[in-house]
Formats: structure tokens, C-alpha cells, sequence
């Protein structure tokens, strides 16, 4: 590095950590306090890293390692976000387990930090944003190359965007614990960790714009839109929802902009579709260009892939009142709202079909290739889920089911079945060849992966059907003699083998990604274990390139 | 395959697939429009924005109390949100009104019940048990799951800037008056300790309980907060009067 940027590198980092800790010094809670320490740790780390990479002989190549010319794809922060996906998505599922195990013996609660209430967003947040996120970051990064055969536009961006992204989950994973939160679930961060996932997010479009825009293929492929509207619909939903006015600009606490039924909706507006293009179009997107490849198939149909892109981001955005019914949000959106829900039946399921047909000629695989399965298994569960979802939404189902477990149970048959598989397939396609390695350590652990995680899954939607119905109809069970049946004390003691049960399936899910943390090990570490063959996609490293524009040859004079 | 209609549609989308900023624009437009629809609505419709008789902003304590509710996460297992069932009305109270929740900043509505509802818990038990249940759950219901919260009785209530809250809550619309905010710390103070003189503190907040709740009056804890902020749901609506009725009655369709 040359001197004169190692020394302004230096200099920033001290600028911002000074900043942070002038912050913390005149911070008006301790909350607020702790996370401009955490910034200032930061600024001091990258004061270090900067004046060690001091290399006044070598070339300024870069704080970051970037790729050696234009012929190799910039696959650098992808790697970073594999491994990330994987450190956050064990961090989540632990969080899971440890909280499924509390509600079956409260014992588990330490007050005050690792109380159920403080941990909850933790475990929600790691899975969703964290986990989640992660693999989007990774995913797209490396669909949006391939798919347009050229590098990330504004290589440091991204790495910005990859960093930027981990202070953001850092910041709201600590916060929950230290109880800084806007208690909007799914949205806990407080105003100023949400202004700084909007800079990392708008650096994020810009990236993926960028690279869309110098694409070389005539055509912007399926997957592509999906990823674009889940990065521009999180962007409104994100900022629409987290309008708040800070107490003080030293201090974590803010109140919501909007109050009683229009915070309620503006809420569960954000709420729903966070659901619906976090961990539906973006994973949609992850779907659209993985399984095809995994397959080597051509995606089943074009025509259905337009029709249920549109239908599917259309009618998503209008089911949020699904999770009002029959409170003081007025009727006709409470309908509304139901009556989209069911429609979405509809394009959640040409999604699934254009997956599952995909395999339409290769259904042979599923028997011989883990991966493959691992996908099959993620549409199954995605088309369960987005049928289960519409029959909640319709209003006297709902009077039985919600604030029941019934619902838990709904969301992790679509977090544990479709995002979790679908995102472990993909990272199971991505490691051997963002590695180059010819193969994971071992495809049989990829086999035990997938039962352990498919019967915890079992396990968990099982004892929550059970558990979600039972308490509604205690809950409104009358005797014989007018009276009600059930104490609510009653109906929480009832819960008792279905929490139990449920702490088992998650624990078995978690066993199923430790084994592919070691499985991930071994391939980084460069082995491969011995082991009776099973069937994986063929890989060719010299096909894996983007095309570099040659100049037009000058003709001799 | 050869429908013409469907022909020019693909045709059509294979300008969208070329030029991204058709693609993004088209995208915006698409899922901004649900949105629109539902939610602007509810910031002029009547019975979205009525006020009923009783409702009033939250004293100080009790916006303290709140915020302890909202920093411990207790949304996550408790809604404050009554429907209008035989059997929810029965075991909670009168079904919640949209206006109930007018000064909510957030709302607190919840989705789950892995404990009870907690719209109208105000009144219903003593302080005496709240504390105690608070330090230990089980100690008074058994078969309870609830996390112990004994530290907020140790802890003493971070008074902070009363009047900054206040003022915040105010910019996003919550009618606190000048006079409120000069005395938010006056009035915080005064609700817990009956040594003190709360002055008009009850005229300007209606029912407003001035006691210690804690059953420690050397300190002002955050145990004292939330008591005073859960003493205080859903008992400011007089369902005793016929007029909450006639509002219950306007709020069609539940």
C-alpha cells in the first residue's frame, strides 16, 4: 500500500473511531453507549489493519483481495458470505433451540440479558437477516456474474456492502440483548441502526444495478428480477416502516412515527412482506437459477415464470391485514387483506411447479443426488407453506388459529423447509466452486443433513399443529354450564410435551447444519472422504468465466 | 401455443428483460400500489381516527413503564388486543377499541399469546401480586413459562429526560401541552411517591393512580414504571357508561 493512503486510511479509521467515542462518552443511555463502543473497537481494528497492511515495496492492490483480471468472476465476497451465512445461521438455530427449550423449562431464562422476550428478536432477526440475508448477499452477487457474464460493478462497494451488512446484524443482535429495540417485530433496530442498513442497502442496489447495466447477455435472466424486487420492495418497506423520531441524537430510543391502527398495518405491511420478498422473492430468485443448474435443466417455462413474477410481487404486498383480523383494523381491510392472501395461492404455486418441473426428465436424480433432493424437499415445503399461509388468512380459520403456536408452527415449515434447504443446497452447489475443489468433503454427510433436518422439521410442525389447535379451542371451549372451561394457566401447562417435542425437532435441525459446517471444514481444508459414490452436477472451471470484450483487431495497413 | 394475445405479451415483456430501468421502474410501481390502497386510508377514515371519551396520552411513569414493556419484549408473548369473541370478551373484558390505542407509539398489539391477553389487565390483580409475580411467576401461577424479572425491582428507574420523551411523542403527534412537558419529571416523580405533591398531575392525566407500586417507597424502580403502566391498560374507557357502546356499535363489521 502507498504510503500516502495507508496514512489516510489511518486517519479515517482514528476520525471515526474518535467520533464513536465521543458518542459513547456523551451518550444518554448505556445502550446507545455500548454500540458507539462497539463502532469504536471497529475504527480501532481497522486502524490496526490498515497500518499493518502498510507494504511500502508492494503494489496498491486493494484492501481486499480482488480478482486477478477480467477474465475471472469477482468471487471474493461471495466466499465471505458463505461462511457468514453459515456462522450466523448456527448462531441463529442455537438461539432457536435455547429459546424453544425456555418456553418448556423457564428455568433457561437468565434475567435480564437472556430472558425469552430479549432472545426472541435475537433468534428471529439471526435467522432472517442474518442467515437469510447473508445467503441473499452471497447468492446474488454470484447469480447477477454468471448470469450477465461480466464482474461485480464497483468491486469496493461491494465489499462495503458485505461489511457494512455484518455492523448492521452486530448492532441489532447486541441491541436485543441489551433491550434496544422498537418492539416492531422483524424491524427491532433502533433509528440509527436502521439509517445505516439504508446507506449499506442503497450501496447494495447500486452494486447489483451496476453490474445488471454493464451485463453482456442481451437478456436480464428470471432470477435476476426476483433479486431486484426483493432488494427495491425491502428498500420501501424498510424505510416506510422504521419512520421514527429519536428522543435524543445520543440516545437509542425513538418512538414510531405512525400510532394504534396506522402503526398496526404500516407493520404488518412491512411485516408480511418481509416474508414475501425477503424470504420469498429473494429466495425465489436463489431457486431460479440453482436448481436448473444443479438440475442441468433448462428452467420448465419461461411464460410461467413472467406471469407469476408479476402476479406473485402484485398480490404479496396486499396480504399484510391477514395478521389484524378481527382486531380494531376496519373490516374491509381486514377482507381485503384475506382475499389477496388466497389469490397468492396461486403464483406461490407457479413458482413451485417451475421448480419442480424443472426436474422434468432428470426426476432420477433425486435418487442419486443429495443436493438435488435437498431442493425437491425446499419446493415441497415452500408449496406447503404458501398453502397453509392462504388458509389462515381466511378469517373464521384465523378466530381458531392465531396468537396460537399454529402459527410458529406455519413459519418454520417455511423457514426450516423452503429457506433453510433451499439456502443449504445452494451453499452445498456454491463452496466446491468457489474453492475450486472438485467436490464437498462428502456427499453422505449431505445425505444425512437432509434427514436430520427434514424429520426435525417433522417434529417441529407436527407438535405445533397439535399445540396451535389445542389452545384455541381451550381457549374458547364453553361447559355445559355456560361457563368457560379452561383457565388460560391451563391451557399453558397443556403446551408442556409440545414445547418438548418442538425443542427436539430444532435440535435435530441444528445437528443437521453442524454436520455441514464440518462437511464446509473438510472441502476448505481441501479433503474428501472416502467414501461410496453418489451423483453431483458436473463442474467445468474453464466454462465458469466472464466474457472479456477484445478489443476489435486493427487492420494492417 | 399460438394465441396471438399471448404472442404479443412475451413480445412485450422482452423489452422489459432488456432495458433494467423499465425492469425496476415497473417493479416499484407494481408492489407500491397495494400499499397505497390499504394503508393511506386509515389516516382519514372515521372510525380509524375517532377519539373516545376517556382516552388520554400516557402520564410520564406510565410512558416509562411502556417503555420497560416494549424493552423487555413483552409483546412477544402478550397482545393487548381483545377481539370481539364471546369467549375473549368473557375472559379479557369489553373488545378493544381503535382509539384505545390512538397514543400507542408504537402499538403493542402483539401477535402471540403464550401468556395472556393484557388489553384490560389494569385493576385486576394488586400491586402486591404484580410484584410478586414479576420476581417470581411461578411463586403465584404454577403452571407459568414466564421469564423471572425480580432485577426490575433492584433497579433504580432511569429518569433520563422526561420532557425530551415528551417532546418526541409530541412531534409525532401525541397532544402533550406545554405544561406537561415543563413538569414531566415533576409528575413522574410525584406518581410513585405519595410524599411528594403531585399538584394537578391527575387533572391533567384522568385517572391517573398515584402510589408507590412497588411496595418500596425509599426508590423509584422500574418496577414502579411498569406496575404504573400495567395497573393503567385498558382502564381508561368507562365501559360502564352507555357511551363506549354507541362507539363499539359505530365500529361496524367486527
Amino acid at each position: 500500500m502507498q504510503a500516502e493512503t495507508a496514512l489516510g486510511r489511518v486517519g479515517l479509521w482514528f476520525l471515526v473511531m474518535l467520533v464513536a467515542m465521543a458518542a459513547a462518552l456523551g451518550a444518554a443511555d448505556s445502550g446507545f453507549a455500548a454500540h458507539a463502543w462497539i463502532i469504536a473497537a471497529l475504527g480501532f481494528v481497522m486502524i490496526w489493519m490498515s497500518a499493518s497492511r502498510f507494504d511500502p515495496m508492494g503494489k496498491a492492490q486493494g484492501f481486499f483481495k480482488m480478482p486477478d483480471g477480467p477474465s475471472r468472476y469477482d468471487d471474493d465476497p461471495i466466499r465471505w458470505g458463505v461462511i457468514a451465512t453459515m456462522f450466523w445461521g448456527l448462531a441463529g438455530l442455537l438461539a432457536g433451540v435455547f429459546i424453544a427449550a425456555q418456553l418448556a423449562f423457564p428455568q433457561l431464562n437468565i434475567e435480564p440479558w437472556f430472558n425469552f422476550g430479549r432472545v426472541r428478536p435475537l433468534h428471529t432477526s439471526a435467522v432472517i437477516f442474518a442467515f437469510g440475508g447473508n445467503a441473499l448477499l452471497a447468492t446474488s452477487f454470484y447469480v447477477v456474474q454468471r448470469t450477465c457474464r461480466t464482474q461485480l460493478a464497483f468491486p469496493t462497494l461491494a465489499r462495503f456492502v458485505f461489511w457494512g451488512y455484518q455492523l448492521f446484524i452486530v448492532l441489532a443482535a447486541t441491541g436485543y440483548l441489551l433491550g434496544i429495540t422498537q418492539s416492531k417485530e422483524y424491524a427491532e433496530p433502533e433509528w440509527y441502526v436502521d439509517l445505516w442498513l439504508t446507506i449499506v442497502w442503497v450501496a447494495y442496489f447500486i452494486v447489483f444495478v451496476g453490474t445488471l447495466a454493464k451485463r453482456k447477455e442481451p437478456h436480464i435472466y428470471v432470477a435476476n428480477w426476483f433479486y431486484l424486487a426483493f432488494i427495491v420492495t425491502v428498500a420501501m418497506l424498510h424505510i416506510v416502516n422504521n419512520l421514527a423520531m429519536p428522543v435524543s441524537l445520543l440516545g437509542a430510543k425513538s418512538y414510531s412515527a405512525f400510532a394504534g391502527v396506522q402503526d398496526a398495518l404500516t407493520q404488518w405491511w412491512y411485516g408480511h412482506n418481509a416474508v414475501g420478498f425477503f424470504l420469498t422473492a429473494g429466495f425465489l430468485a436463489m431457486m431460479y437459477y440453482f436448481v436448473p443448474k444443479q438440475a442441468e435443466r433448462p428452467v420448465y417455462s419461461y411464460r410461467l415464470s413472467i406471469i407469476h413474477f408479476w402476479s406473485l410481487i402484485f398480490l404479496y404486498i396486499w396480504a399484510g391485514p391477514h395478521h389484524l383480523h378481527y382486531t380494531a383494523l376496519p373490516d374491509w381491510a381486514q377482507t381485503l387483506g384475506m382475499v389477496f392472501s388466497i389469490m397468492l395461492w396461486m403464483p406461490s404455486w407457479g413458482g413451485m411447479i417451475n421448480g419442480l418441473m424443472t426436474l422434468n426428465g432428470a426426476w432420477d436424480k433425486v435418487r442419486t443426488d443429495p443436493i438435488i433432493r435437498m431442493m425437491v424437499m425446499a419446493l415441497a415445503f415452500y408449496g406447503m407453506s404458501t398453502f397453509e399461509g392462504p388458509m389462515l388468512s381466511i378469517k373464521s380459520v384465523n378466530s381458531l388459529s392465531h396468537y396460537t403456536d399454529w402459527t410458529i408452527g406455519h413459519v418454520h415449515s417455511g423457514a426450516l423447509g423452503w429457506n433453510g434447504l433451499i439456502t443449504f443446497a445452494c451453499v452445498y452447489f456454491l463452496v466446491p466452486r468457489l474453492w475450486k475443489r472438485e467436490r464437498m468433503y462428502s456427499l453422505r454427510m449431505i445425505n444425512w443433513h437432509f434427514w436430520l433436518a427434514t424429520i426435525g422439521i417433522v417434529f417441529y410442525a407436527a407438535s405445533m399443529w397439535v399445540a396451535g389447535i389445542m389452545q384455541g379451542l381451550m381457549w374458547r371451549e364453553y361447559g355445559p354450564d355456560g361457563y368457560l372451561v379452561w383457565s388460560f394457566a391451563d391451557s399453558v401447562s397443556a403446551m408442556f410435551p409440545m414445547y418438548v417435542i418442538r425443542a427436539v425437532g430444532g435440535l435435530l435441525y441444528l445437528s443437521g447444519a453442524i454436520i455441514m459446517s464440518y462437511n464446509i471444514w473438510m472441502t476448505l481444508a481441501g479433503k474428501q472422504r472416502e467414501e461410496a459414490p453418489l451423483k453431483d452436477a458436473a463442474y467445468d472451471p474453464e466454462k465458469d468465466r466472464p466474457i472479456v470484450t477484445q478489443p476489435s483487431a486493427v487492420p494492417a495497413e | 401455443m399460438t394465441d396471438p394475445v399471448v404472442e404479443e405479451t412475451v413480445k412485450g415483456h422482452k423489452r422489459l428483460e432488456r432495458n433494467i430501468t423499465l425492469l425496476a421502474i415497473g417493479t416499484f410501481v407494481t408492489v407500491a400500489i397495494g400499499g397505497l390502497v390499504q394503508i393511506t386510508p386509515l389516516f382519514y377514515l372515521e372510525n380509524t381516527i375517532e377519539e373516545v371519551e376517556g382516552v388520554r396520552p400516557y402520564s410520564p411513569l406510565e410512558q416509562a413503564g411502556r417503555d420497560i414493556y416494549i424493552r423487555e419484549g413483552c409483546y412477544v408473548c402478550h397482545s393487548q388486543m381483545v377481539r370481539p369473541f364471546r369467549d375473549e370478551v368473557e375472559r379479557y373484558g369489553p373488545y378493544s377499541l381503535a382509539a384505545e390505542s390512538m397514543y400507542d407509539h408504537p402499538f403493542q398489539w402483539g401477535s402471540k399469546r403464550t401468556g395472556p391477553d393484557l388489553a384490560r389487565v389494569g385493576g385486576r390483580y394488586s400491586d402486591e401480586w404484580h410484584v410478586q409475580h414479576l420476581e417470581d411467576p411461578q411463586s403465584v401461577v404454577p403452571e407459568s413459562v414466564m421469564p423471572q424479572y425480580g432485577f426490575l425491582k433492584e433497579t433504580e428507574l432511569d429518569i433520563g429526560d422526561p420532557a425530551a420523551t415528551l417532546t418526541a411523542l409530541r412531534r409525532v403527534g401525541v397532544p402533550y401541552s406545554d405544561e406537561d412537558i415543563e413538569k414531566a419529571e415533576a409528575d413522574m416523580l410525584a406518581q410513585a411517591n405519595p410524599e411528594l405533591d403531585p399538584g394537578d398531575l391527575a387533572e391533567r392525566y384522568p385517572k391517573t393512580q398515584i402510589r408507590d407500586f412497588d411496595g418500596n417507597p425509599a426508590k423509584l424502580t422500574e418496577m414502579d414504571a411498569l406496575i404504573a403502566y400495567l395497573q393503567m391498560l385498558g382502564t381508561l374507557v368507562d365501559f360502564e357508561s352507555a357511551a363506549p357502546y354507541e362507539e363499539l356499535a359505530e365500529e361496524k363489521g367486527r
